[in-house]
């Protein structure tokens, strides 16, 4: 073949972005897991882990545009490097959202919790189902599998609605209410974009295989 | 492509030589005022076609050419054309720079001369030099030779003396494939700069170079039996980005085989 050590390089680079997707998703379950248990000790350690993803993020930034540079890819390959910038930056992002729902639980502290998490940790599960499912996409070059991901934002959408309605009655119920209601407020909202985000990464797995740049599921929020 | 809009138009073309087939049937529209690349792996054909829309070919003994090339819809290869009348018309500028063995002004004041040209030939010359980005740099010695300017300044000099006698197109056959990176990238400015006023086709092995330069882009390849043709015609955008065709894409992303 007459591009093996371009190859070679894409392969690599596809490798670490998969290991990037890995990192992300477990901050994402530690993170949640963490808020579940009142456990800070460990949402401390997401919240430092997080500079890994920023770190990983970066290197394969550099490594992208060091293969843009000395290869000058065109056409499929044009796309799949232009691909994996991107999908880095939504899982370094999605990684950020990970690093806030560990922020948010540090500030809630001690607190007794307001209520059982139920619809919170769905929401993170179907997150994830999706980060997982659009990266299954990538690899497999699957558009039917990416636009599947996408479809599924609806239903995080929906368990968002059913979360903010149920934390404004409890708002409404008691003022006391209000600050731990917000902060559950906010890591519902982190969780729904990183759905969003999982969403641009099925996205781009559907540019990289077809050419086509299109929104496949425009999001409620 | 609307009519008023294509400048060359290419029917059926079969070239020969001999009994050899060096292209095969070949059919397409090049438009005006853009710039056309012609890219393909060596021996395709890429430059035997060019040099089918002013009739070059018809000095390499034995080449004999079949279906229609269309200039402003009338078929050069009919048999009343003045094939020296269509390469005024249609100029060209080859792989190494030839100057003429002549100062820099005779060497654009060449073909107007032999056009019998009555206007004033000082501005001429300059007007040429001008639109080939040479002028500021031969002004104070057009009476040098020719052959005293770099690889690059020869170029623009042969692409001068081609504007002079004020082609409606300009085959360029790899002409920067002799050149340094500077050199090449003048050239490159320079064919975009010309593309308002001159419609272009370009032969290129080098695809960034094609990437650059051209709006539209050509793809051809040899057959199993040896002979040239089209594979795929489109939007240079489109081409280096999503080509259509699987040989395309694995010609310019360099799998080809």
């Amino acid at each position: 073949m007459a591009r093996a050590s371009f190859d070679i390089h894409l392969h690599h680079l596809l490798d670490e972005l998969m290991q990037l997707g890995g990192m992300v998703e477990k901050a994402i379950a530690t993170s949640l897991q963490a808020l579940k248990d009142r456990d800070l000790k460990t949402s401390e350690r997401v919240i430092k882990e997080d500079d890994f993803i920023d770190q990983k993020r970066w290197e394969m930034e550099e490594r992208c545009l060091e293969l843009m540079a000395t290869q000058q890819p065109m056409a499929v390959d044009l796309r799949v490097l232009v691909t994996i910038l991107h999908i880095s930056v939504e899982l370094e992002r999605m990684g950020d959202y990970a690093e806030g729902i560990g922020k948010i639980s540090l500030l809630m502290g001690d607190e007794p919790p307001l209520k059982p998490l139920v619809d919170i940790p769905l929401m993170a599960e179907k997150a994830s189902d999706m980060l997982k499912g659009s990266l299954d996409a990538l690899v497999r070059r699957d558009t039917t599998e990416a636009l599947a991901v996408c479809n599924k934002d609806d239903e995080v959408d929906e368990l968002y609605d059913v979360v903010y309605r149920d934390l404004i009655e409890l708002m409404i119920q008691d003022p006391a209410n209000v600050q731990r209601a917000t902060y559950l407020l906010w890591v519902a909202h982190d969780l729904e974009r990183i759905a969003d985000r999982a969403t641009n990464i099925a996205e781009r797995v559907v540019f990289m295989v077809t050419g086509k740049l299109t929104e496949l599921n425009v999001s409620k929020y | 492509m609307e009519q008023q809009n294509v400048v060359l138009e290419v029917r059926d073309l079969r070239v020969f030589y001999g009994s050899f087939n060096a292209l095969r049937d070949i059919s397409m529209e090049i438009p005006r005022y853009q710039v056309t690349a012609l890219i393909g792996p060596s021996g395709c054909g890429k430059s035997t076609f060019l040099r089918c829309f002013n009739r070059m070919n018809d000095l390499i003994a034995g080449s004999s050419v079949q279906g229609q090339v269309l200039y402003r819809g009338n078929d050069i290869y009919a048999p009343t054309v003045d094939a020296t009348r269509i390469r005024s018309e249609i100029g060209m500028v080859f792989q190494k720079p030839n100057p003429f063995p002549k100062t820099i002004y005779e060497n654009v004041a060449f073909g107007l001369k032999i056009n019998g040209y009555q206007g004033n030939m000082g501005e001429a010359v300059e007007r040429s030099l001008r639109r080939a980005a040479l002028w500021d740099e031969v002004k104070d010695r057009l009476n040098k030779s020719a052959f005293q300017l770099s690889g690059g300044q020869q170029q623009r000099l042969c692409i001068a003396r081609a504007l002079a006698v004020e082609p409606e197109v300009i085959l360029m056959d790899e002409p920067a494939s002799a050149l340094d990176p500077i050199a090449t990238l003048a050239i490159e400015e320079l064919i975009r700069e010309l593309c308002v006023e001159v419609s272009i086709v370009i032969v290129t092995h080098n695809m960034q170079q094609a990437a650059r330069v051209s709006d539209q882009t050509a793809f051809l390849m040899m057959g199993g039996d040896r002979a040239g043709y089209l594979v795929e015609y489109g939007d240079t955008k489109e081409m280096f980005t999503n080509p259509r065709n699987e040989r395309t894409e694995a010609y310019i992303t360099g799998r080809f085989s």
